[in-house]
């Protein structure tokens, strides 16, 4: 299945920067009511750049290897320029996903969103 | 007499493939498919007959005024009603239940009054009284559940005292499909709150099950035409007629009076006070001819044909559960158990297990199902649903079964 290619497993199964961030200065939450998914993201930000970045959820291996992947595309960015991300960037992340699968696969990035606002 | 090759043949989706496979429609109890005859009455209504309803006198109006009061009669039949001026046309369940709530309860009901509720309502039957009682100052008790999702006696008993006014159930769970014991509640309620009216969310069970509304005991019944081969768009209240009598509307406008002045409208009669506005005709004459359609099968006979398919559907996933590899939820019990299945396959999120079988042809649903007290009580989160109707087949569920295995291997389960 076109999809769900071996890295997206390997993101879900092994999910990149899990867990809490101890000297966080940003974080947000979202969560997805039509599944219970829920997607927490913590940010270090320092001169306006994202130093260090991690998030905690339950959701299904599309959501989590989005975020997982996201995590690992955040660090080094300018805040700014993260404000700015949408849709495109998740589907440069994951490919492309269909129509009722939207929800899943933009949480992680609706929730950094939140955190960077 | 039921045949089922002879059903399939009438139902013209089923001949669809789906990413080039054959589809298996697993997802009934979210809405059904529409066999030939179903498609045709609203065609021929579109074709032939179409004009409103109780205004004109030409020939049309007449026609259609006629066909929509047929279809009325028909479905005031089929649920056991004992006239059609029972029987309100609505857009769906959420419609009726929401018409009791403005029209009987937010009348009726004072501060300190009490409504109950079941843990296994779909959020069609939580969300009007989560805001009647706010607005109202009432108090709502869910009945619990027990782990299989039947509600509990003994909660049901001890929510129940004279201050309820409301109780408001489902018959058939959405989510696991529990067959509540509708003429024991319905004793208990009698008993400890006999000033309560009853109000039942049969969406789940007037499509699967032989229902007699004026036998059950109950106040108001509500379903959806769409989960029962009908068009969507169109459902139907059911109340006892005395009660519907001193209801007011809450929908105003053209043919919901009888007597328009400066100072003020009165009502029209029955059923018709509650359908303001162009009502959906041909929504109606699709439900008629789906009502005829299902009655022809014979509802035992439907009944019965999706309770073999529970069992051996469940038959099926237990051997999947004692390899340790899928999760089921609900009961076990066909005499309790709608055609409905519900699991989890272990370290697959149920959206991922639902897109991967479709991927196969096979559409089911995924997620809370709008149900999450229930799934949340249950610890199930979101959760795969398996639903059955008339068209479905053992080698369905063989199908589904034989392709969860393959949802495993893109997972690297085993």
């Amino acid at each position: 299945m076109k999809l769900y290619k071996e890295e997206i497993i390997d993101h879900y199964k092994n999910p990149r920067r899990f867990g809490e961030l101890s000297n966080k200065t940003h974080e947000a939450s979202e969560t997805n009511a039509s599944c219970g998914d829920m997607m927490e993201v913590y940010l270090f930000i320092k001169d306006g750049i994202i130093e260090d970045a991690a998030f905690k959820g339950v959701g299904c291996a599309l959501s989590t290897a989005a975020a997982s992947m996201l995590m690992e595309n955040l660090v080094g960015k300018k805040q700014e320029d993260v404000k700015k991300w949408d849709g495109e960037k998740i589907e440069e992340l994951i490919g492309e996903v269909n129509p009722g699968r939207q929800k899943c696969v933009m949480l992680p990035l609706e929730a950094v969103r939140e955190a960077v606002k | 007499m039921f045949n089922i090759k002879k059903v399939r043949s009438d139902f013209p989706i089923l001949k669809r493939k789906i990413m080039g496979k054959k589809l298996v429609y697993l997802d009934s109890a979210a809405t059904s498919q529409k066999p030939m005859q179903v498609i045709d009455s609203v065609v021929n209504y579109y074709k032939n007959h179409n004009a409103n309803v109780h205004r004109g006198v030409h020939t049309l109006s007449d026609e259609s005024t006629e066909m929509v009061e047929n279809a009325r009669n028909k479905i005031a039949d089929f649920i056991g009603a004992n006239s059609s001026e029972e029987v309100i046309f609505v857009r769906n369940a959420s419609e009726g239940i929401n018409l009791v709530m403005y029209s009987w309860a937010r009348k009726n009901l004072k501060k300190g009054d009490v409504v109950v509720i079941g843990m296994q309502e779909h959020h069609s039957n939580i969300v009007p009284w989560q805001v009647l009682v706010k607005e109202k100052g009432l108090e709502l008790r869910f009945v619990d559940v027990d782990s299989e999702g039947c509600l509990v006696d003994e909660s049901l008993i001890k929510v129940l005292d004279k201050k309820v006014k409301l109780v408001g159930l489902t018959q058939v769970s959405n989510l696991l499909g529990v067959i509540n014991n509708m003429e024991d509640v319905v004793k208990e309620i009698k008993k400890k709150s006999p000033m309560a009216k009853i109000l039942v969310d049969g969406s789940q069970s007037v499509s699967h099950m032989k229902v007699v509304v004026k036998k059950m005991g109950v106040d108001f019944f509500a379903f959806s035409g769409h989960k029962m081969l009908g068009p969507t768009g169109i459902g139907v209240l059911w109340g006892k007629k005395d009660i519907l009598e001193k209801m007011d509307p809450f929908i105003f406008g053209g043919d919901m009076i009888s007597d328009v002045k400066v100072e003020g409208s009165k009502w029209n009669k029955l059923p018709y006070k509650f359908e303001a506005g162009t009502p959906n005709m041909a929504g109606a004459i699709g439900l008629g001819a789906a009502v005829e359609y299902l009655e022809k099968l014979g509802m035992d006979n439907v009944r019965n044909h999706e309770k073999k398919l529970v069992e051996y559907g469940l038959r099926k996933l237990e051997e999947l559960e004692k390899k340790g590899v899928i999760e089921i939820y609900g009961p076990r019990d066909s005499e309790v158990k709608g055609g409905v299945l519900t699991f989890n396959i272990k370290g697959v999120h149920a959206h991922d297990a639902a897109q991967i079988l479709d991927s196969f042809g096979i559409a089911v649903r995924s997620g809370f199902h709008c149900a999450q007290p229930l799934a949340e009580k249950l610890k199930m989160g979101a959760a795969v649903r398996a639903s059955f109707y008339i068209y479905n087949t053992k080698e369905e569920v063989d199908f589904l079964v034989e392709k969860i295995l393959e949802v495993l291997k893109v997972f690297k389960i085993r």
